[in-house]
């Protein structure tokens, strides 16, 4: 929203200090985005024209212009732009000038001859974007002068306003002068809404039928005749321009004008081409298509309303947008004047479907004042008699309403609740003098009645009001207090553990990544992973159209991506969701950690599996009779707590490598952590340590392929038993002197005993009983 | 014999001056020293002697020898020990900057870098740390939050809609605050949360937006909760985690809900506001909606964005390469 400083002032007297009143608003929680200062004329700038122009042989980009600035004496100017011929008066900044982009303007020599100064485009003289050209003034303009006089420039300071929607009255400039005048305790001029049909004039009515009242609650129109349709005062289109909108002529300026000031979209009309003479309100036809001022077709459904003449062809969408047809033409002489009361939400959902913002439906969408059409109506009147003194406002101004027009609410408000939702110590008067000034009028003592002002729509309950008290207030005098939390700070279990976790993997060198957990249609396929995903039904572009199901394809991604910046052998892990579909009420959302390793073999990926274990009290079954999908048949194993599978280890398959173009082996490890992270690490318990000699015993075992290691430590572990304080696997040979289909697996045992030194004679039965255990897996010692 | 002693004694201690290493030395050592070494012998011998005079003179000689070569070899094998060692330790250099370079630890994720450290500042606040599901449901997401299905302020809302139950019933959750409704529901107040979490805006990503990215938000309740209460926690928090020469203040600002709704910036140590997050009082529908009664208990809520406070700590140009997974920016931080 743009507030134009000379207007604003106009209504509430705010005086000059345009950082206070910038301050102040922001305060009062209309953010001041920018303070831009428009058609502020650059001191130096004279208006001089054109004698003739030349090029010069050895200046192909630049060309000399002569120039005759009204004192006799003929200057000459480098020029980059060649749009001015002889003749056309131009802004020439003279030397010493300080433009707006700081540059000082200096005698500065092309070819060893000076400039007298510069010729300026739009962008220079921050009048437009327009860089491409010299600005050309109007001829006839007086030379050696301030061009800003030429131009009608007016110095004028205008604030960019961030208006959240529960301040919809400040969305005009009454509104937010409102506001400002209650804060700063200055007068606030409202305009007047006085009748005004012109005595003794003919009754002229443009009728209303009010079909659809709940959509249209309100819906006034007044006839005024004598118009004759031309440009609009200087201020005016200067006051408009500043607020960003493009005089066109009286009729409409007056219309904006009217909008903007007092938050009353309306619409004029030609009464001659009004059909019928009048307007019919209702919802359209699914289908009913329209073509708008923007010259759109639209097509409408019966959830849009229309403004329709009184032959029922539609003229307009309803607070929207008018039809194309509709418009007033340079030789319209009598309007037939609209303003009107729209329900919002439909107005928000009409304007959302069609993708049309209007001015209109901004405001109507918030809420405008349904009693605020007498005010306008008579604003209007009285702008556009500034260029039509004799206009007539005919008798027979129709005010049609229906019973669904808001009635603004009486609200209970409990200063005990204000303050204590405050941390303020406001007395009864306090908090009445605070929102009357916003035209809250109130009754009672400790608890008000608090009338709401027709243009506040968005207070309905007490909070509303008490979010009014400390606005006026400031939220900077309520002061700064810290509760005493009853809550012990700290992370959940879950989370420290899965702290914990990241740290064991950073330890491990491996980086964290985070990719995006949507994918496309066919990535998870690519990854070998089967199973349906949960699709997004909007989704911004196909490669991210369904939720991943699995970490591993965004991992595998990462590493193609690191790969193609030669960057080889990366380890990345991921902590992070994946969304499987379910039957509940949600689906069924968990936390995965997904670790790839690049270059290295299922091997690594164990290895990783063992240290997270151990560093966080993991346990599983290692089951490679199970392969997980995606995963090396013959390198992988699923992880297994009791029945449920909650991971799995391995190597990915050569054919999804081969899929994401990655050219080395790549080791994965995935957990469940909505299962792991739950589950309490156990509580080490001591056991004692011997204060006796321990002894070592090496033993290798040649073992069938078909007996995995597993088997053959849980055999060792088993004859051992309590004896054996350490079992390490620490040589695997396969080769020459083994026969075929069998390899050497070498452990070291340490054997000790609590109470006692092992004798020689204990320690050979055991390596037999040892020896003997493995035997039935079909090993033998080598 | 006490000339048999002397002339053993000589022999021995330039045997012991001859000794070239500390391992020599212990050996004559052992050697003469020992249960059969020339003074040992001495020793056994003195009984033989005739006279008591010639037993106590012989006898103070080879005490005599046995002290002097066992002090005298101690002497040398500390030498020779002593320059072994320094020529040990002279061989033994190392140059301490041959570093081989070899994969050091890993580098966290530069936004679970800030999360974390905004945890921890929560944390020693006194809060605790709740989470939540990121597919939500629309109620959870909008409707329990004062947002009914036709409120106007849901077009802020760019929302993901996800193909699970009836349509539009499930959505990617665009905010963290659904998981305040979830916290009012599981436990009884008081309550001081934070809640972190990732979150989805179906919008076009560029250098300053991300269509997936992650916001902290805070939730108080508890009996007399007041908006000074709200603006004393945000300064507590920005002098916390920015530094003591940091400033807040709150400005009103609308979100269907809190009410009465703030914007918090915070103030650099050289003056400059920046815009940090949004905040207010928790509205009285919302707390109904978690099953409290706005009448017994009140409270505020606060919310900003993670990856801002990271983009912010390490001046990041494009957001977008915080989630390029690219180890060259990985390893940066």
């Amino acid at each position: 929203m743009k507030i134009v400083h000379s207007w604003l002032n106009e209504i509430a007297a705010v005086g000059d200090d345009v950082d206070k009143i910038a301050a102040t608003m922001t305060d009062l929680g209309m953010a001041v985005e920018e303070i831009v200062h428009v058609g502020a004329t650059v001191d130096g700038v004279i208006t001089a024209r054109v004698v003739r122009t030349e090029r010069h042989p050895d200046a192909a980009k630049v060309h000399r212009v002569y120039v005759d600035a009204g004192d006799g004496r003929e200057r000459h100017v480098w020029c980059g732009a060649f749009n001015m011929k002889a003749g056309d008066i131009v802004p020439l900044a003279t030397p010493g000038t300080a433009m707006p982009d700081g540059r000082v303007i200096e005698p500065k020599p092309i070819l060893g001859i000076e400039s007298d100064g510069m010729l300026c485009s739009a962008q220079e003289l921050r009048l437009g974007d327009d860089h491409t050209g010299i600005v050309i003034l109007p001829s006839g303009t007086p030379l050696g002068q301030p061009y800003g006089e030429a131009l009608g420039l007016q110095a004028e300071t205008v604030y960019d306003l961030d208006v959240t929607r529960n301040l919809p009255d400040c969305f005009g400039y009454l509104g937010v002068a409102r506001q400002l005048a209650a804060r700063l305790g200055v007068p606030l001029s409202v305009p007047s809404a006085t009748p005004i049909a012109t005595p003794g004039a003919p009754t002229l009515q443009a009728t209303v039928e009010l079909v659809d009242g709940d959509r249209c609650a309100r819906f006034t129109s007044t006839v005024i005749s004598g118009v004759r349709v031309g440009p609009s005062p200087d201020w005016m289109a200067h006051r408009l321009a500043a607020a960003g909108m493009r005089s066109i002529n009286n009729v409409v300026d007056v219309s904006n004008y009217v909008m903007l000031e007092l938050n009353q979209p309306n619409h004029a009309y030609d009464l001659e081409t009004l059909g019928g003479g009048g307007f019919r309100v209702r919802v359209a036809v699914d289908g009913e298509t329209l073509t708008t001022l923007d010259g759109v077709e639209r097509t409408l459904t019966a959830d849009d309303l229309l403004i329709c003449d009184a032959t029922d062809t539609p003229i307009g969408i309803g607070g929207i947008m008018g039809g194309l047809e509709s418009e007033i033409s340079d030789t319209t002489t009598t309007i037939a004047l609209e303003i009107a009361w729209f329900e919002p939400i439909s107005i928000a959902k009409t304007a959302t479907r069609l993708g049309l913002r209007s001015e209109a439906s901004l405001r109507f969408d918030r809420g405008v004042d349904p009693q605020g059409m007498p005010m306008a109506i008579a604003r209007f009147v009285e702008l556009l008699r500034l260029t039509n003194p004799d206009l007539v406002v005919h008798d027979g101004m129709v005010d049609a309403q229906s019973p669904h027009l808001p009635v603004p609410p009486v609200i209970d408000v409990r200063i005990a609740r204000v303050n204590a939702l405050l941390g303020t110590s406001l007395t009864s008067t306090e908090v009445r003098t605070l929102i009357a000034g916003l035209g809250f009028e109130s009754t009672g003592d400790e608890t008000l009645s608090v009338t709401v002002p027709s243009w506040r729509p968005d207070c309905t309950a007490e909070v509303d009001i008490i979010e009014e008290v400390a606005r006026q207030f400031g939220y900077s005098n309520v002061g700064k207090t810290v509760p005493k939390s009853a809550m012990h700070g700290r992370l959940s279990p879950v989370q420290a553990r899965r702290r914990r976790l990241r740290d064991v993997l950073l330890g491990l060198g491996l980086n964290e990544a985070m990719p995006n957990p949507f994918l496309a249609d066919d990535d998870l396929l690519r990854a070998g992973l089967a199973g349906p995903a949960l699709r997004i039904v909007n989704s911004l572009v196909a490669d991210e159209s369904v939720l991943r199901t699995s970490l591993r394809p965004g991992l595998l991604k990462a590493i193609e991506f690191n790969e193609s910046h030669r960057r080889r052998g990366v380890g990345l892990f991921e902590i992070g969701h994946v969304y499987p579909p379910g039957d509940g009420e949600l689906p069924n959302e968990f936390e995965q950690l997904g670790v790839v390793l690049a270059g290295r073999d299922a091997m690594a990926a164990m290895s990783v599996w063992r240290e997270v274990a151990a560093a966080m009290g993991f346990g599983a079954r290692v089951d490679q009779n199970i392969v997980p999908a995606g995963l090396h048949p013959t390198r992988s194993a699923t992880l297994s707590l009791g029945r449920d599978a909650i991971g799995a280890v391995g190597e990915v398959h050569p054919d999804v490598l081969d899929a994401y173009n990655i050219d080395e082996r790549v080791a994965v490890l995935e957990l469940d952590l909505s299962v792991l992270l739950a589950t309490d690490a156990k509580v080490p318990m001591w056991k004692p340590t011997s204060r006796f000699p321990s002894s070592d015993l090496d033993l290798a075992f040649t073992t069938p392929e078909s007996v995995i290691a597993e088997k053959v430590e849980k055999a060792i572990k088993q004859a051992a038993g309590a004896l054996l304080v350490d079992l390490a696997l620490f040589d695997v040979y396969r080769g020459a002197g083994l026969p075929e289909g069998t390899r050497s697996l070498a452990y070291r045992l340490r054997l000790q005993a609590l109470d006692r030194t092992l004798a020689d004679t204990e320690l050979t039965e055991l390596r037999d009983k040892i020896v003997a255990g493995v035997a039935k897996l079909g090993a033998t010692l080598r | 014999m006490i000339e048999e002693v002397k002339r053993a004694r000589d022999a021995a201690l330039t045997r012991i001056a001859d000794a070239s290493t500390a391992d020599e030395v212990r050996a004559l050592e052992a050697e003469l020293l020992g249960k059969r070494g020339p003074f040992a012998t001495f020793k056994t011998g003195l009984g033989s002697l005739e006279t008591v005079d010639d037993k106590r003179a012989a006898g103070q000689a080879v005490n005599e020898a046995t002290t002097a070569v066992s002090e005298r070899s101690a002497d040398r094998r500390r030498e020779l020990a002593a320059s072994e060692r320094t020529v040990q330790l002279a061989a033994e250099r190392l140059d301490l900057t041959e570093v081989m370079s070899r994969p050091g630890r890993g580098h966290a994720h530069v936004v679970t870098q800030a999360w974390e450290r905004l945890e921890d500042v929560f944390i020693g606040l006194g809060f605790q740390v709740a989470e939540g599901p990121d597919v939500e449901t629309d109620w959870y997401n909008f409707e329990a939050l004062n947002l009914p299905p036709d409120h106007p302020a849901r077009s802020m809302h760019d929302t993901f809609y996800v193909e699970h139950g009836a349509p539009g019933s499930t959505v990617l959750r665009t905010h963290t605050s659904p998981v305040q409704i979830r916290v009012m529901q599981s436990i009884p107040p008081p309550i001081y949360m934070i809640m972190p979490g990732r979150v989805f805006r179906n919008e076009t990503t560029d250098a300053t937006h991300l269509a997936v990215f992650h916001q902290l938000e805070g939730l108080v309740i508890d009996r007399g909760i007041t908006l000074a209460d709200l603006a004393g926690t945000i300064d507590a928090f920005t002098k916390a985690f920015f530094g003591a020469e940091f400033g807040s203040r709150l400005r009103p600002s609308y979100f269907p809900f809190t009410e009465p709704s703030a914007e918090f910036d915070i103030q650099t140590p050289s003056g400059q506001w920046l815009e940090l997050g949004g905040c207010g009082m928790v509205h009285p529908n919302v707390l109904r909606a978690g099953g409290l009664d706005p009448e017994e208990w009140s409270g505020f809520a606060f919310g900003f964005g993670i990856d801002r406070m990271a983009k912010e700590r390490h001046t990041i140009g494009d957001v977008r390469e915080m989630y390029s997974n690219d180890l060259r920016f990985v390893e940066q931080f």
